[in-house]
């Protein structure tokens, strides 16, 4: 099939194309962590009162006395071969560190992710459906509302509600309950393993702790999803290409679905990219909530006691992570869109 | 008569707007016989299109049928339920719209759109569906039917856009064809075979046919029998033939009038009752320029490369003296917009040589012209009058920028009086001069861009396709403006069209472009009367002429 | 303004009510922004221990938190802070965003293409991470915060201006402009930007709710604004200690405010939309 060949062609375009993005990604924290604050040295001698001395040793350990392209150079080295660094807090190597909560942090925005679009999608198609009824002023009322509710505030009243008033969840903290065993690791990703390891009450558990700030997260991205699917559809249905299905006496389910609906879906896998990117910034905020381990609150933690190395990585790490999402929806785009194998 | 197969009873069409209820259509009774061809011309706003899609109840949510009835093989079918109506669309009428190409899903494969057509009717298996889908797709005579099966409509032109959408209307053997300006945005030569294509076709199933243009020519040339709408209502109806020559209608002969045959003058476009009051004295003949003194405009060698791909316009020569008013006609894609925009120095060449009374221009960057003392000397008027006027800037603003910014003049009593003088000489009335572009009529539009570029007394005029965008009546108004202000300022005219009738009339000579070159160029009758390039005649052949034995040949 | 506009404009908030509401909380919180500091009933940030994590009552509307301060004086006075965060922030952007923006929309080409990729990359990157790492590398200051959301939002207008001016450039009156005898710059500011700052204004009221979000969400985890000073953001963060104890007020209504104060930008911002473009009503 030569679109699928065009497709590939095109997606490893932009891949290489992000590249230099990614790399200049790199360099900006680089910049942005090691030249503008004040003496870090300082912040990990044993406190205001240090002796020159001490900092001295610090500055050199840390690589801190060579020049700033030098301290670049070593950096990309680094970077290029693995060594993202040793983080200050824990003691470990960050990429030890990282691949160790990375599925928590991706467990949790994909299960937000596809809350979202399993609720945002219909939603949309019912509001373009019947654009004035009540449910389209109910679905427009919930996305006005959906964006302006903050993840934080969400996420705490789905704790009070949830927990403190009803009892429904469990203690929001963690991915399980401290006392529980964890699965032997395969993927990561709890819901996964726990289905290995044909632990079902392991799953159960796993999933209540999950649900909450998965919700919370979901419900800030179903109003933009839920909003271009209504938008996108509208045009769709009010377009040259639906009155000539129409006009030919197709049914209307056909109209609606192969027709409107596959034309309307193509700016929301668009934004779903977007909106997975907003995620995982609102991961940092979500994970403070609930404690969750993942890589967000991690960088938080470094970031609060200036340790750079953490932050490097979790930036870069989001950044690749956005790569491949990327990557992801122009493949998805490519199969969906004849067009743009042209481009 | 054959027996009637549609019966419009005094049917009205309403809109609900925000300027509240807009009666569309205001009791159209008309009737059409089985296999039968009907012609119905209006300008825009007359509801010629309304009424077509009220017959086939494809009109926006806004719209609604408020009066009257629709008899389709003696049922009533206004009323008759939606679930019902679906049975009836495709299979028993179906439609043709105008923009073939946003009419078709831009992500299905035509052959797959076609198949849909036929299985909503039919019970069938989808290879069957899909070989009938070929067969039809080699009835409207698309080469490589094959290989277009799977083709999107992006991969095609609009010619062939149009005639899948043919293919799917008649997939189902429809008795009524509704054909809504089925070939306005198509080259004229492509508008022709389109047009055959969908009569003959119709005429060999047995299909009755309504087409709905804006294009009286069109429609006498097709058409056995023509309607003409104006303002929701019918205002006439008639055979061709009788329509051109004993139109009874005050507003059908100002639309006789006002369309371009071969022979027509400007003078003509005007009903002779209204003649006289714009029309006084003829003015003197031109002086012929004294021998020695150089041509107004030279071109040499022109050529256009843009970023990738070949050539926009290649080894382009032309000249224009002093009053000359020389045509520029191709179809779209010939760089016709592009050479206008070169010699008005508003993009580079790539490389040739323009002169301006003897003086070089092209070597100044275009990024530089707008300081030049010839900016002043060569103007233009746009095309599309709705987007070629600031629309935050009023009627006077839009006259007053050039006197400011070319003329010298400073805002005060001199340069009101001025911009006065110049909406007076295009006809717009002064009270008009404080309106937004939005609160004004295409045509008034139409006027004051060309208040803007005669205002500096200019010597060029460039104008692209002046009148693509306007009604016939309005465009039959501007033509005769324009004729007079260059007769008045002993102005030149690069005139950039695509209608050879229009071009004949306004124009000493002519130059034919295809593709970027120079096929032909001459005197402007002589040369259409008599082409000597294939490409010539037939861009004079696919014109839909207004001729008489031609309609009587369509009995 | 013309009074066609203006009945255009009544008619559309005839149709659209929320609309009127939203522009009325705007100049309330315009009101409250300014004058906040005079009316509040207690001083935001003494503390009184004995009333500490006191539930909403008539004495304190919305309670009082761990240190016995008044939640409802704190919200009022909070108002100025978080709106002139965004306002500036969304202001330096704009103020940047629509000038590139235009001029590579104008200019078209290379550094347009250049400029249009590098502001996809920008704005398909998880702008949250990037707000919080500039204001740790920057320091730990409100002004950074600024600065922060500023850059954030820049690839926004960058992009929306770019488009804008794109659509418009090889129209007929900008072409016309220039054979009036304009130069390219002068078509691009006197010509063009007018014309895009209308739907530039929507942009402006809808982006202004984002700002906001995205400040509380850094004072949230503790970048920018410091206690004592009352921030919507940082209330909900002391909150949030207390809420798995049930004292919901010390969250539910600096939340409450911030979520009024996005909506009723938001709200403004797809009404404003509305009068300048009613095809683009969704």
């Amino acid at each position: 099939m030569p679109a699928l060949g065009a497709t590939v062609i095109r997606a490893g375009r932009r891949f290489l194309s992000s590249l230099p993005a990614l790399f200049g990604v790199l360099v900006f924290t680089f910049l942005l962590m090691r030249v503008l604050p004040g003496d870090p040295a300082v912040f990990f001698a044993s406190g205001p009162n240090a002796g020159k001395e001490e900092i001295e040793i610090i500055r050199k350990q840390m690589g801190l006395n060579k020049p700033v392209p030098e301290q670049l150079m070593l950096y990309l080295y680094d970077v290029g071969s693995g060594n993202l660094g040793r983080s200050m807090m824990t003691g470990q190597l960050v990429t030890k560190d990282l691949r160790e909560r990375l599925p928590a942090s991706l467990e949790l925005t994909f299960t937000a992710l596809l809350i979202a679009l399993v609720t945002a999608v219909p939603l949309g198609v019912l509001a373009a459906l019947r654009p004035g009824s009540i449910i389209d002023h109910g679905v427009r009322f919930f996305c006005a509302l959906g964006v302006c509710v903050p993840t934080f505030v969400s996420g705490l009243l789905l704790i009070y509600v949830f927990y403190y008033l009803l009892g429904l969840a469990p203690d929001p903290t963690g991915r399980v309950d401290i006392f529980a065993s964890l699965p032997p690791r395969r993927t990561g990703f709890l819901l996964i393993d726990f289905l290995f390891a044909g632990d079902f009450d392991g799953w159960w558990a796993a999933f209540r702790q999950l649900i909450l700030p998965a919700l919370s997260m979901a419900l800030f991205v179903v109003a933009p999803l839920a909003r271009i699917t209504r938008a996108s559809m509208l045009v769709s249905l009010g377009s040259d290409f639906v009155r000539t299905a129409r006009s030919v006496g197709l049914p209307w389910w056909r109209v609606v679905v192969t027709y409107a609906l596959r034309n309307a879906i193509l700016p929301v896998i668009t934004i779903a990219g977007i909106v997975f990117s907003t995620m995982l910034g609102a991961n940092v905020l979500v994970e403070k909530v609930f404690s969750w381990p993942g890589v967000a609150s991690y960088a938080l933690d470094a970031l609060l006691s200036s340790d750079y190395a953490p932050v490097q990585g979790f930036v870069l790490l989001m950044a690749t992570v956005f790569v491949i999402v990327n990557l992801l929806v122009d493949i998805l785009y490519g199969i969906a869109d004849p067009r743009v194998t042209i481009g | 008569m054959t027996q009637s197969l549609l019966a419009l009873n005094d049917l009205h069409v309403t809109f609900s707007t925000r300027r509240g209820l807009v009666e569309a259509v205001r009791g159209v009774t008309l009737s059409l016989g089985e296999g039968e061809m009907l012609g119905l011309v209006g300008e825009s706003g007359s509801g010629k299109s309304v009424t077509g899609f009220a017959i086939t109840r494809l009109l926006d949510a806004a719209g609604r049928v408020t009066a009257g009835d629709i008899r389709f093989r003696g049922q009533e079918i206004t009323r008759i339920s939606a679930g019902d109506f679906r049975h009836l669309h495709g299979a028993a009428m179906a439609m043709i719209f105008q923009n073939p190409r946003a009419a078709l899903n831009p992500i299905r494969a035509v052959g797959d759109q076609i198949a849909d057509a036929i299985t909503a009717h039919k019970r069938m298996p989808r290879d069957q569906a899909r070989a009938q889908a070929l067969e039809l797709l080699r009835a409207v005579q698309i080469r490589d039917a094959e290989k277009r099966m799977a083709a999107y409509p992006h991969e095609l032109s609009g010619g062939m856009c149009q005639r899948v959408m043919i293919a799917m209307a008649i997939s189902c053997n429809p008795a009524l064809l509704i054909a809504d300006e089925p070939t306005t945005g198509l080259d004229v030569t492509t508008q022709k075979v389109v047009m055959d294509l969908l009569t003959g076709i119709a005429a060999e199933r047995g299909m009755a046919t309504i087409l709905i243009t804006h294009d009286l020519g069109l429609a006498a040339r097709y058409c056995r029998r023509v309607v003409v709408m104006e303002q929701g209502r019918l205002v006439e109806e008639a055979e061709p033939k009788t329509l051109f020559h004993a139109p009874q209608h005050p507003y059908t002969k100002r639309l006789v009038a006002a369309s371009p045959t071969a022979s027509s003058r400007i003078a003509d476009l005007v009903p002779e009752e209204e003649r006289g009051r714009q029309f006084a004295a003829p003015v003197a003949p031109r002086p012929q320029p004294a021998p020695g003194t150089p041509p107004l405009l030279e071109v040499q060698k022109l050529a256009k490369r843009f970023d990738q791909g070949a050539a926009a316009v290649a080894d382009f020569s032309m000249t224009i003296s002093a009053g000359e008013s020389v045509g520029l006609v191709g179809e779209s894609g010939s760089g016709k917009s592009t050479t206008s925009r070169i010699i008005c120095r508003l993009i580079d060449p790539s490389e040739g040589e323009i002169a301006f009374e003897g003086q070089s221009i092209g070597h100044i960057p275009a990024r530089d012209f707008h300081r030049s003392l010839f900016r002043k000397d060569i103007q233009i008027v746009f095309q599309d009058p709705n987007d070629s006027l600031n629309p935050r800037f009023t009627a006077f603003d839009c006259i007053a920028h050039p006197l400011l910014r070319l003329g010298g003049m400073r805002p005060g009593d001199a340069l009101r009086q001025r911009v006065e003088e110049c909406a007076q000489r295009v006809g717009l009335g002064i009270e008009l001069l404080t309106r937004f572009p939005h609160q004004l009529s295409g045509g008034q539009k139409a006027r004051i861009g060309i208040a803007r570029a005669i205002a500096c007394r200019p010597r060029l005029l460039v104008l692209d396709e002046p009148t693509a965008a306007l009604d016939v009546s309005v465009q039959a108004v501007v033509l005769q403006l324009l004729d007079r202000l260059r007769r008045e300022d002993d102005l030149a005219f690069l005139f950039v069209s695509h209608d050879l009738n229009v071009v004949r009339m306004m124009c000493d000579r002519t130059i034919v472009l295809q593709n970027g070159r120079i096929v032909e160029q001459g005197e402007s009758r002589t040369m259409f009367d008599n082409p000597k390039t294939a490409y010539t005649r037939e861009l004079v052949d696919a014109v839909p002429h207004i001729e008489p034995g031609l309609a009587a040949f369509a009995t | 303004m013309t009074s066609a506009t203006l009945r255009h404009a009544g008619w559309i908030l005839r149709g659209n009510p929320l609309t009127a509401v939203a522009a009325v909380g705007v100049f309330l919180l315009a009101l409250i922004a300014i004058f906040g500091p005079w009316i509040v009933p207690y001083d935001p940030i003494a503390s009184n221990v004995s009333q500490a994590l006191m539930p909403p009552s008539a004495a304190h509307i919305a309670g009082t938190d761990q240190l016995g301060r008044d939640v409802f004086s704190r919200l009022i006075v909070a108002a100025r802070l978080d709106l002139a965060i965004a306002v500036s922030a969304v202001g330096i952007s704009f103020a940047i965003g629509a000038v590139i923006g235009a001029i590579c929309g104008y200019t078209g080409g290379r550094l347009d293409r250049g400029v249009g990729r590098f502001v996809d990359v920008v704005m398909a990157f998880p702008l949250f991470v990037l707000a919080m790492a500039m204001v740790a590398a920057l320091g730990n200051r409100v002004e950074n915060i600024v600065i922060a959301t500023a850059i954030i939002n820049l690839p926004f207008y960058i992009r929306f201006a770019r488009a804008e001016v794109n659509v418009r450039r090889n129209v007929g009156w900008v072409e016309a402009a220039r054979a009036c005898g304009d130069s390219h710059l002068s078509v691009v500011l006197r010509f063009l930007l007018p014309n895009v700052l209308p739907a530039m204004a929507v942009q402006i009221s809808l982006n202004l709710g984002w700002a906001i979000l995205n400040a509380a969400g850094l004072s949230f985890i503790g970048l920018g604004v410091k206690p004592p000073t009352p921030e919507w953001g940082i209330m909900v963060a002391e909150g949030a200690r207390f809420i798995s104890t049930g004292k919901w007020w010390l969250v539910a209504f600096p939340g409450l405010a911030l979520m009024l104060t996005v909506l009723c930008f938001n709200l403004l911002g797809d009404g404003v939309r509305d009068i300048l473009d009613p095809r683009m009503r969704t």
